[in-house]
């Protein structure tokens, strides 16, 4: 042993001799609770899970943490606890020392059941209700919530009289009112005011916390009880029509962007194309070629993908458009069943050469930042991708219908689609204005192949999923009606939603194709039919 | 439905109570707002030659629509043989009935014959059944071989209809509405598209068949009409503007103001 | 001067194309059971097999140029009507299993077992009787073109709106046929077949009596087309498809018409089917696939539509190019059958028939007031 030269430090080598020494001998209500941990029985664990709680030491949440996460270890030899810390060392959870040397040969991980889960949960909940990080004690209060511990009334109301951040105040109150309901012999007033809480919150967890309430609980308490149940459940059903609704106007989105291409080239030009599918996939295998190159000449530009896709898309896929125009369609105008073979023949050649140039799976294409992740209003939960989809499917829908009415263009389309030979007698070059609006179509095609990349795989099927819902939507909305496209879309995306819950997916998805079947022949001209001497072929 | 009071009073010679083969009672037609024919009401006799002239949009040929049954009138009734509405039928039941039609593009089917085609408009039971067990009979063939020389297009009897002139065409399509039979025969611009030597012989052919059937004719050509000889239904946006011969429907005001646009 | 109707009906093309199904049905079990097999001349029982696949998709392809040449109707879901055909005759064939499944359960089908049905479903009696599963071969498809057929057309559904409602239906039947509480053995459809009639499905005789069946039933559907195109009813479809107002206006009930030859033509689709599943072993939903049915329209009109021997050509002509492209490059194939759709709508409007016809003076394909007549009489041009 070294001289001792100071006082001071003698005293504190003293007292450091003393605290090591002494410690394990004279152990405090925590030390005790530890020993449960290691006779590696449930009902012990549950003891010492409650006492290291209520010991208030400052181990006693890494210690529960420990146990939650299956890092806690006990030595049956020594009767010694361990849990492990970061990068595998272990730590003696008496002390927090890291242990030196060789680990015990017996070490055995301290085993949990689902009972002793939640009340570790609890247990942490109750612990870190304090904590000075005012996302911990949301957190703690959401765990208690779950958990409905009615030991933590105490602290919780401690913590709630302490709070002072609002969202975390009422987490807080709804775990009181949790547990309060949870407790054997509560007063009714409590019950009363806890239901009150919770009828605020009013979700499913709710709906199941007040079914629990005793049939046998005193008037007041149970009617309030069965008030609250029905008030949440209208709720709830209102909620999940609203969550109905945005999942059919979301798909609705979608077959507004894969349909909109068409109503253009079927609805304005009377042309069936077939490879319209095939166009939607060329614009997806754009979005993930350009984020190919972006990946391997600059990153930074990722967020940027779509942005640099959507024109490319655009031009990749108008230009096969106008390219099959001018090469088979213009042979076959005013024999729509041999257009609707020729253009099978296309798709089926422009699916193969997809096949042979990008493999026949799936590929990957990201989505960027701005576009992953989601948001909540109410009970009601919005992804961004869809979102934006739903904006983007209009916003393409808003720029077609002003690009057909304001602009020459437009004009000029609109005018050879109502009367051939009178606009060419006007000086309109008939010709240049098919292959223009069906590469316009195309091409609108192509930037739905971009939004749908999102949200579909990328493969050489991709087209044929949308070819027949897209013709569907057409022809259900009206030709000729860009109006009718866009109901047409909606219309059957939330008429298919709202049958899912009911008939399944795919059972929907055949009541929608009978019920569309049904209506062509009660209208065989789709909703917003033109009349009169027009229509006559 | 009452129909017997909607029946206009009995006309011709005092005591001859005749009924009208066609009458159209308030008939009125819109597309989109725009009306086609509005409360159109005339009617034609039995053995009747009838012509209906007006300025293109009168509504002759959606009149022809709806007594044919293409086009279901808004309001109105339309009476055949006085007591049939044939608003109520559509368009194989009242070519059955007894009323054809002939369209004012020649309409005839190009790949077929043209004795196909008369064989086709013969008129004997129009069953799918009876047609799977048709046996062409002579009786069926001395028919369609008076019906070709009629129309003289006895030479041209195994041409495809497809290679007729358009007047050909035009005269195989009154011979197809000859070789049925109908009590009232509707005929759309016979002569459009004709030269003056066969418009000529296209109103004599029509004179001819006014003998023994009841005849409905809407034309433009005045030169045609004057060549029918008959009594004339002036149209004007789908309503009656003026009936008589056609002298006096000549000198009708109204008449001179819709056609020259004073 | 009246042509005799089995003049009529029998024109040069049909005794040509009946001759050769004759030759073939005589000549290829002979080569195969007779021959040795170690001859040249030899068949294989592959072979055989491949030839009576070739036939049933004849008949399918006929089965559709009766209502696309001659009507009109464009349909892209007569894969559904070979399909249900196939299907009614699956069912049959696994009745015919009985104890010899995986499970050994006499009632059920293996798939119910693994299901966990307890019962056969209602649907599935009657299918242990041959004679019951030959009426349903009919009737299922037949029915569901009835129904179909019976709205499309009455309320006028015509042209492509027909096309892709038809697709649709398919569509449709695809999805509901995937699903396994359908019933119908879901995506693995219906296979392991063992015995037809008693006698078992894999053995060369059987498979000869097949390809001999489907040969037969081939000729007749021939003679049943050829009955009906010559008829007055025959001159009417085309009357339909060339002015179908005009055909109204002639008092003609055009959907009854329509419904008719939509409805036997799915009755022939669906033997095509029953014919085709014993000789391929399987039949399961992808047969429902939109994909299918378009392919067949385009053997019809490789073939040459509207002249029903054109179809049965092309039938054949495009499945034995396909055989033989996706064995020797199967890459190639879909470019094949894609530019061929191209080429043949733009380049072959008739098919191979219409063009071989055209090279000479007068097309005996259509025959005016009976072939004979008609070269007796030489057309008088204008």
């Amino acid at each position: 042993m070294r001289v001792i030269r100071d006082p001071l430090v003698a005293l504190l080598c003293i007292l450091g001799v003393f605290l090591a020494g002494v410690a394990p001998a004279a152990a405090g209500p925590y030390e005790d609770a530890l020993a449960g941990f290691a006779s590696d029985s449930f009902t012990d664990t549950g003891t010492a899970i409650d006492a290291v709680a209520a010991s208030g030491h400052a181990l006693a949440a890494t210690v529960l943490g420990a146990l939650q996460e299956r890092r806690l270890h006990f030595s049956a030899a020594s009767k010694k606890v361990y849990y492990t810390g970061n990068a595998e060392t272990l730590h003696d959870a008496a002390t927090g020392q890291a242990v030196a040397g060789e680990r015990p040969a017996d070490l055995a991980e301290v085993r949990l059941n689902n009972r002793l889960r939640r009340s570790v949960q609890a247990a942490l909940g109750g612990l870190t209700l304090m904590s000075a990080d005012p996302g911990a004690r949301l957190n703690a209060a959401q765990a208690v919530f779950k958990s409905r511990d009615e030991t933590l009334l105490p602290t919780l109301e401690q913590a709630i009289a302490k709070e002072t951040d609002a969202a975390v105040r009422i987490a807080l109150e709804q775990a009181w009112a949790a547990a309060a309901l949870n407790r054997e012999y509560a007063a009714a007033a409590d019950m009363i005011a806890a239901i009150k809480v919770l009828r605020a919150r009013g979700d499913q967890d709710v709906l199941a916390i007040l079914g629990a309430v005793p049939a046998d609980a005193v008037q007041p308490v149970r009617k309030a009880a069965d008030d609250a149940i029905a008030a949440i459940k209208g709720e709830l059903a209102l909620w999940e029509t609203a969550q109905n609704a945005w999942y059919g106007v979301s798909l609705g989105s979608v077959l507004l962007l894969a349909a909109i291409g068409l109503a253009i080239t079927f609805g304005v030009m009377g042309v069936i194309n077939m490879a319209h599918g095939e166009m939607v996939m060329l614009g997806a295998y754009t979005t993930f070629a350009v984020q190919e190159a972006i990946r391997t000449y600059n990153p930074a530009l990722f967020a940027y993908s779509l942005a640099i896709a959507l024109p490319l898309a655009f031009a990749v896929a108008g230009a096969v458009g106008i390219a099959i125009e001018r090469g088979v369609i213009r042979f076959l105008y005013g024999r729509p069943l041999e257009t609707l073979l020729a253009t099978w023949g296309l798709s089926l050649i422009l699916q193969q050469a997809v096949r042979s140039l990008f493999g026949p799976t799936n590929r990957e294409v990201g989505s960027p930042a701005w576009m992953s992740g989601a948001f909540e209003i109410g009970h009601l939960t919005v992804t961004y991708n869809r979102l934006w989809i739903v904006v983007f499917a209009l916003a393409v829908f808003a720029l077609l219908l002003a690009l057909l009415r304001y602009t020459r263009l437009g004009l000029e389309m609109r005018a050879v689609t109502q009367n051939r030979p009178m606009a060419a007698a006007m000086g309109i070059r008939t010709n240049r204005i098919d292959a223009l609006t069906f590469g316009l179509g195309s091409g609108v095609a192509g930037i739905a192949g971009v939004a749908l990349s999102q949200i579909d795989n990328v493969g050489p099927n991709l087209g044929q999923g949308y070819i027949i819902d897209s013709f569907m939507v057409v022809v259900f909305g009206g030709v000729g009606n860009l109006w009718g496209t866009l109901l047409g879309a909606f219309s059957l995306g939330i008429a298919n939603k709202f049958l899912e819950p009911y008939a399944g997916a795919v059972l929907g998805k055949i009541a929608i194709l009978v019920l569309i079947i049904l209506f062509i022949q009660k209208r065989p001209r789709g909703l917003f039919a033109l009349k009169g001497r027009a229509v006559e072929s | 439905m009452n129909a017997a009071a909607a029946r206009p009073p009995a006309i011709g010679a005092p005591g001859e109570a005749r009924q009208p083969i066609l009458y159209l009672d308030g008939v009125s037609v819109s597309f989109d707002g725009f009306k086609a024919l509005d409360e159109l009401s005339f009617y034609v006799d039995p053995g009747e030659l009838r012509a209906i002239i007006g300025p293109n949009g009168a509504g002759k040929t959606t009149m022809m629509d709806v007594i044919t049954g293409k086009t279901r009138p808004d309001t109105g009734k339309v009476f055949f043989k006085g007591s049939v509405d044939l608003t109520k039928l559509d368009e194989a039941e009242i070519a059955n009935l007894g009323i054809g039609r002939k369209f004012q593009k020649p309409t005839v089917f190009e790949s077929h014959t043209v004795f196909e085609n008369l064989e086709l408009a013969l008129k004997c039971d129009r069953t799918v059944r009876a047609s799977l067990l048709f046996r062409l009979c002579g009786e069926h063939r001395d028919k369609i071989d008076g019906v070709l020389e009629t129309t003289a297009l006895t030479h041209l009897c195994d041409a495809p209809a497809g290679s007729l002139s358009h007047g050909q065409k035009q005269w195989l399509e009154i011979g197809m509405l000859l070789i049925q039979d109908p009590d009232l025969l509707l005929v759309d611009e016979p002569a459009a598209g004709m030269t003056d030597a066969e418009t000529a012989q296209t109103a004599a052919l029509l004179r001819e068949i006014s003998k023994t059937h009841s005849l409905v004719v809407v034309e433009h050509d005045m030169e045609f009409v004057r060549a029918l000889e008959s009594k004339v239904t002036v149209l004007h946006e789908g309503s009656v503007l003026a009936e008589g011969s056609l002298e006096a429907v000549q000198q009708d005001e109204r008449v001179i103001e819709v056609y020259l646009g004073r | 001067m009246k042509p005799f109707p089995l003049v009529r009906i029998l024109d040069r093309g049909a005794v040509v194309l009946l001759a050769l199904l004759a030759a073939v049905a005589v000549a290829v079990p002979i080569l195969n059971l007779a021959v040795p097999e170690d001859s040249a001349a030899h068949v294989s029982t592959y072979v055989v097999t491949l030839l009576g696949k070739y036939i049933c998709y004849a008949l399918l392809a006929l089965s559709i140029d009766l209502i696309w040449g001659y009507a009109g109707i464009l349909s892209l879901g007569h894969g559904a009507f070979f399909a249900l055909g196939g299907y009614a005759m699956g069912m049959y064939l696994m009745r015919q299993i009985g104890t010899r499944g995986v499970y050994a359960h006499p009632m059920l089908p293996d798939f119910m077992v693994f299901l966990n049905w307890k019962e056969l479903p209602l649907y599935w009696y009657g299918f242990d009787s041959f004679a019951y599963a030959a009426v349903m071969i009919l009737l299922a498809p037949g029915l569901l073109a009835f129904v179909f057929g019976w709205f499309a057309f009455r309320s006028r559904v015509t042209g492509v709106y027909l096309s892709i409602i038809t697709q649709a239906m398919t569509f449709a039947l695809m999805l509901a046929f995937f699903r396994n509480d359908f019933g119908f053995g879901g995506n693995n459809g219906l296979t392991d077949f063992k015995d037809i009639l008693g006698f078992n499905v894999q053995a060369e005789a059987t498979r000869n009596a097949l390809f001999v069946s489907s040969c037969i039933a081939l000729a007749l559907g021939f003679l049943l087309c050829r009955c009906i195109v010559t008829s007055k009813a025959g001159k009417v479809l085309v009357a339909v498809r060339d002015a179908e107002s005009r055909t109204r206006f002639l008092g003609y009930r055009v959907e009854y018409y329509k419904l008719f030859v939509f409805v036997l033509s799915a009755c022939m689709a669906g033997v095509a089917g029953a014919l085709y599943v014993p000789q391929v072993g399987i039949i399961n939903p992808g047969e429902f696939a939109p994909a299918n049915s378009i392919e067949a329209v385009i053997w019809v009109a490789v073939g040459g539509r509207g002249t029903l021997y054109g179809a049965v050509i092309g039938g054949v002509l495009v499945n034995l190019s396909k055989t033989w492209l996706t064995g020797a490059a199967p890459e190639i194939w879909l470019y094949f059958l894609g530019a061929l759709f191209v080429l043949v709508t733009l380049l072959l409007p008739k098919g191979i028939v219409g063009a071989l016809s055209s090279m000479k003076p007068r097309p005996h394909g259509s025959p005016k007031r009976g072939p004979f007549l008609a070269r007796l009489f030489p057309r008088r041009v204008l």
